[in-house]
């Protein structure tokens, strides 16, 4: 009983928790809590089959099965706490409420008596016991069992599958798109170019250069664009000829002398890059 | 067969029709021919339309006098003939057959029908000349003359009631024939609405003919009415009165009459003077055998009759319209038809005679007034007329012989049948028969005013530009031959002539003797005309008549000009009224009524409207209802289980 | 050993579940919800296995992992169709069945 008092404040605790926390993933953590805790009290209620299967298929299998769901549909969803529904949160917790109050006090009213224990049940061994049951008494629930998985796994290929309505596109077809697009929009045909790369590290943020100097905007990645972090080339330049500067200061210190103008000069740009 | 019983009620006892009376169809199918003719064939029959349809009426007219001349030559016993034309259905007990009655009393409805008819299409054809429509204006006339022809031939009352309303339908669409005056699309509404209430008097007793007798033949009906009750004749007598009072202008449904002069003239004539107004006349002596037994239902004829006389001969002193002073003058001879009719078994051979000879004279001054306004532009009102006798002397003298008739000048047609409705009903009851001499003197008054204001005097208050001419012979020719029987009429009484013709119809009356010898009636009531001669000489031959109405009048004459207030009463008493409670039942309906059925829906509609609200389609809150029922059930065990 | 104090958590943990399903809005969050429901009547009935000493309550168990395991993999194929086509989670989004 150690373990059921240290665990069920805890799964009562996590369980609350699913209720409030924002973001699905917390969700599914927490849930994942309340699992492992009902294995240890399926191993201490005398069930070490359950208690491996409760670990390795719910926890395991089934909670991984929402987790892979949840990444799919976009782990930053969060819930918004406004409440659509009149009247709903507040009805939910008085039913709730209403409802835990008389299950709670109803069964602890009631006294069960000795419990028998599964000692002469599990004599010749917990899986043997069960075997022979499920495989005896319970075969024909078995099979149908079988069925329904085999229906809920077609199910779900089903639901899961996209029709294709559109023939699929040949390297033809797209090459013929292109060049139409470019004859009637005047979409450049080719691909894009690549952005600037310098000597010292792959800039993807820096744009190249056109040959008449200015930055070749599409070289970039729109999401950069959108996001600010796009630098410019000439700034880069700056920077590089800054950190020449320093370079060369350490080992000619004679340099310094003719530096500081320029230096000043830079100084924004390499705040700029700071960030 | 027949046996000449003094006071019994003769039984219609019609021998089979052979020999020269199967022809009898053709009275009424060769009008309805030409109608039909006429109206389908449209434009196509513009040409030569006018002439069929005078023709074909000619036709009818000579094969009545066929007729006519082969009843005279039978026995008397033995001068009714029915023709089984087809039979119309048969439902059950229902058997109505397509039956025609010919005997002395249609014989002479169809001499007057047919001849004053086909004078009348005669004269049409020069009236109407300039009618870019006469061909349809034909068709109606002969459509009208084929429905008057099918009443008064038909041997029983269902075929009557079918040209009943043939009749009212030819007359609606004749009154409304110029439609593009609203007037007279109004007059013409008026006449058929006010019709639709006597015609619920006529089908009523014909569903009570069919519940009493199971039948609506007059063979039957004439054979078993003796087996009614009294009450039962009395209703049915009241009720065939009301439909003979909207049909005859009689009051309380007289309204239409002066308004139904918007149509043509010969429209006037024909139908307002000799025929449709006669049908009441004709239906009232053709059911002599319900009223003979219903006391009650006569003395109601005689009420309305001599009502109609005084209320029509006011209307006639008040008019400055020739042809609505005409009309006020038809309503009150035929009330003189009416006096008789209701008299009985002595009067229904007066009230016919005068019947005819009125449709002599009268379809005479009519058409007389129409071939004036002809010559006048169309211009009604006498105030406009004077000294026109020089001008359509051929005019003038037919319209003269008319107007002597029509006063009951001795030897005329009309004193001869005046003078013998008014011995009778003196005979009958002395406050009647004054009645009826008071209405002869205004009638002296009235007709002489007419022929002062419209031919005599020397000014002529003619409008400008109006030059009055005399008509056409295809106009005057017809004048002629009516003014001609407007004079020789009275030859029908010669030797009792048309009381033992009509004998085996409407049977012969007790003799009762007047108060007075018959001689000093006559005297008396040339004397009450002479006096309203003279009284409307004073008025209006000596003096000079204004052009306009004076106006500073007594109250007894503007009510004449307002024909009595009859149109105010029925728009007070009925009109009114019945728009009140068709408004306040139309509030009624759609407030009470339908609101009680859509009410029901409607709130059940809304309250499925707020219930449809908890579909909200949001899974959590059927989720919530879940939880709660839940809860619900386990609490509902925790109590069963604790109590 | 008594077994009331499990069943008592197992109530417990299953009212949570339910009042989880009712105010959480993202579909999977629900469902785990829903897991945590099943998962609370596991306990309730290895408990009760053991309280009558009788291994048909593990068989139960074992059982009800098996479907929700059938379940999840249904579930969530829908809840990534529903994704697909809405591109939300939210169960509130998916109410066009309504009035």
């Amino acid at each position: 009983m150690i373990a059921f008092w240290i665990l069920a404040p805890v799964m009562v605790i996590a369980a609350l928790g699913l209720l409030f926390v924002r973001k699905a993933v917390h969700a599914a953590l927490l849930l994942a809590v309340v699992m492992m805790s009902l294995a240890v009290l399926y191993a201490a209620l005398e069930a070490p089959f359950l208690f491996a299967v409760q670990i390795i298929v719910y926890t395991g299998a089934i909670l991984m099965l929402f987790l892979f769901v949840l990444m799919l549909v976009g782990v930053d969803a969060s819930d918004s706490i406004v409440e659509t529904i009149r009247g709903q949160r507040v009805l939910a917790a008085v039913f709730g409420l209403g409802l835990g109050l008389v299950m709670v006090l109803g069964l602890s009213q009631i006294s069960l008596g000795t419990a028998v224990g599964l000692e002469d049940a599990n004599a010749a061994g917990n899986i043997q016991a069960l075997a022979n049951i499920l495989f005896s008494r319970y075969v024909f629930a078995f099979e149908v069992t079988s069925a329904l998985l085999i229906t809920a796994a077609v199910g779900a290929m089903v639901l899961a599958h996209r029709e294709r309505l559109t023939p699929k596109p040949t390297q033809r077809s797209l090459a013929a798109q292109r060049m139409k697009d470019y004859a009637e929009l005047g979409t450049h045909p080719g691909p894009l170019p690549p952005p600037g790369v310098y000597a010292r590290h792959n800039a993807v943020d820096t744009p190249a250069l056109l040959p008449d100097g200015t930055a070749a905007e599409s070289s970039v990645s729109r999401v950069l664009a959108a996001r600010g972090t796009v630098r410019s080339a000439p700034a880069r330049a700056e920077d590089i000829h800054e950190i020449e500067g320093t370079l060369s200061g350490a080992t000619h210190a004679g340099r310094d002398a003719v530096a500081p103008a320029t230096t000043t000069e830079v100084t924004p740009a390499t705040g700029e890059d700071s960030e | 067969m027949y046996a000449l019983n003094e006071g019994a009620i003769p039984v219609v006892n019609a021998a089979s029709a052979d020999g020269v009376y199967s022809l009898l169809w053709l009275v009424v199918a060769l009008p309805l021919a030409g109608a039909t003719i006429l109206l389908v064939g449209g434009r196509y029959t513009d040409k030569w339309g006018h002439l069929l349809g005078t023709l074909l009426p000619i036709g009818s007219f000579l094969v009545s006098l066929v007729l006519f001349f082969d009843l005279l030559g039978r026995d008397e016993g033995d001068r009714q003939v029915s023709q089984h034309v087809f039979t119309w259905f048969q439902t059950g007990h229902l058997d109505v057959g397509m039956d025609l009655l010919y005997d002395p009393l249609s014989a002479l409805f169809l001499l007057l029908i047919t001849g004053v008819g086909s004078l009348i299409h005669v004269y049409s054809i020069g009236y109407m000349a300039h009618d870019l429509r006469r061909r349809r204006f034909f068709g109606y006339l002969n459509l009208f003359v084929a429905a008057m022809l099918m009443l008064v031939l038909s041997e029983n009352y269902l075929g009557l009631f079918l040209g009943w309303e043939g009749v009212g339908l030819a007359s609606y669409l004749l009154i409304g024939f110029w439609q593009h005056k609203p007037s007279a699309a109004a007059a013409g509404k008026k006449a058929f609405v006010i019709n639709r209430v006597g015609d619920m008097g006529i089908s009523t007793s014909i569903m009570m003919f069919f519940a009493l007798f199971g039948s609506t033949s007059f063979t039957v009906i004439s054979e078993k009415a003796a087996n009614a009750s009294e009450t039962q004749l009395t209703i049915l007598g009241l009720l065939l009165l009301l439909g003979a009072c909207a049909k005859s202008a009689q009051f309380p449904l007289q309204a239409w009459l002066l308004d139904a002069m918007e149509g043509p003239t010969p429209v006037s004539a024909l139908i307002h003077a000799a025929t449709m107004v006669t049908a009441g006349v004709y239906l009232i002596v053709r059911s002599n055998f319900i009223f003979e037994a219903a006391p009650h239902a006569q003395t109601a004829v005689v009420v309305v009759a001599l009502i109609s006389i005084l209320w029509g001969a006011a209307i006639g002193c008040a008019k400055d319209d020739i042809k609505k002073g005409l009309a006020g003058s038809t309503m009150s001879q035929i009330g003189y038809m009416m006096l008789g009719a209701g008299l009985g078994a002595a009067g229904y051979a007066f009230a016919i005679f005068h019947l005819l000879t009125h449709g002599f004279f009268k379809a005479n001054m009519f058409l007389g007034a129409g071939s004036v306004m002809h010559g006048m532009n169309d211009d009604v009102d006498m105030r406009h007329y004077g000294a026109l006798r020089k001008m359509m002397p051929v005019t003038f003298l037919t319209f003269a012989m008319g107007y002597l008739a029509i006063i009951g000048f001795p030897g005329f047609s009309g004193f001869w049948s005046k003078d013998k409705i008014i011995e009778t009903a003196l005979a009958d009851n002395w406050l009647v028969g004054i009645c009826a001499i008071i209405g002869a003197g205004i009638t002296g008054f009235y007709m002489t005013r007419m022929m002062l204001m419209t031919f005599f005097g020397d000014d002529r208050r003619w409008e400008k530009d109006v030059h009055p001419h005399e008509s056409p012979s295809v106009m005057t020719v017809p004048l002629v031959v009516l003014a001609a029987l407007s004079v020789l009429g009275g030859v029908m009484l010669a030797g009792d002539w048309i009381q033992d013709f009509l004998a085996p119809v409407v049977g012969t009356g007790a003799h009762e003797d007047p108060p007075l010898p018959a001689l000093a009636v006559t005297v008396i009531v040339v004397l009450v005309v002479a006096s309203g001669v003279a009284v409307a000489w004073l008025l209006f031959g000596r003096r000079e008549v204004p052009r306009t109405a004076p106006q500073d009048v007594s109250f007894v004459t503007r009510a004449a000009r307002e024909e009595l207030y009859g149109n105010q009463i029925n728009d007070g008493l009925v009109v009114n009224p019945g728009r009140h409670l068709v408004g306040g039942l139309l509030t009624i309906d759609k407030h009470v009524v339908d609101g009680t059925f859509t009410g029901g829906p409607v709130s059940l509609g809304t309250l499925a409207g707020f219930a449809r609200r908890a579909q909200n389609g949001f899974v959590r809150t059927y989720a919530l209802s879940l939880l709660g029922g839940v809860l619900i059930v386990v609490l509902a065990l925790l109590a069963v289980n604790l109590a | 050993m008594d077994v009331t104090a499990y069943v008592v958590l197992s109530g417990i943990l299953f009212t949570i579940g339910c009042v989880g399903v009712l105010i959480r809005r993202n579909a999977i969050v629900v469902f785990m919800c829903v897991e945590l429901m099943l998962n609370a009547s596991n306990l309730a009935l290895v408990a009760f296995a053991r309280q009558h000493g009788n291994l048909d309550g593990q068989i139960a168990a074992f059982f009800v992992m098996v479907v929700a395991a059938a379940e999840v993999v249904v579930g969530l194929a829908i809840i990534m169709t529903i994704f697909r086509t809405r591109r939300s989670a939210s169960v509130d989004d998916a109410s066009l069945l309504k009035y």
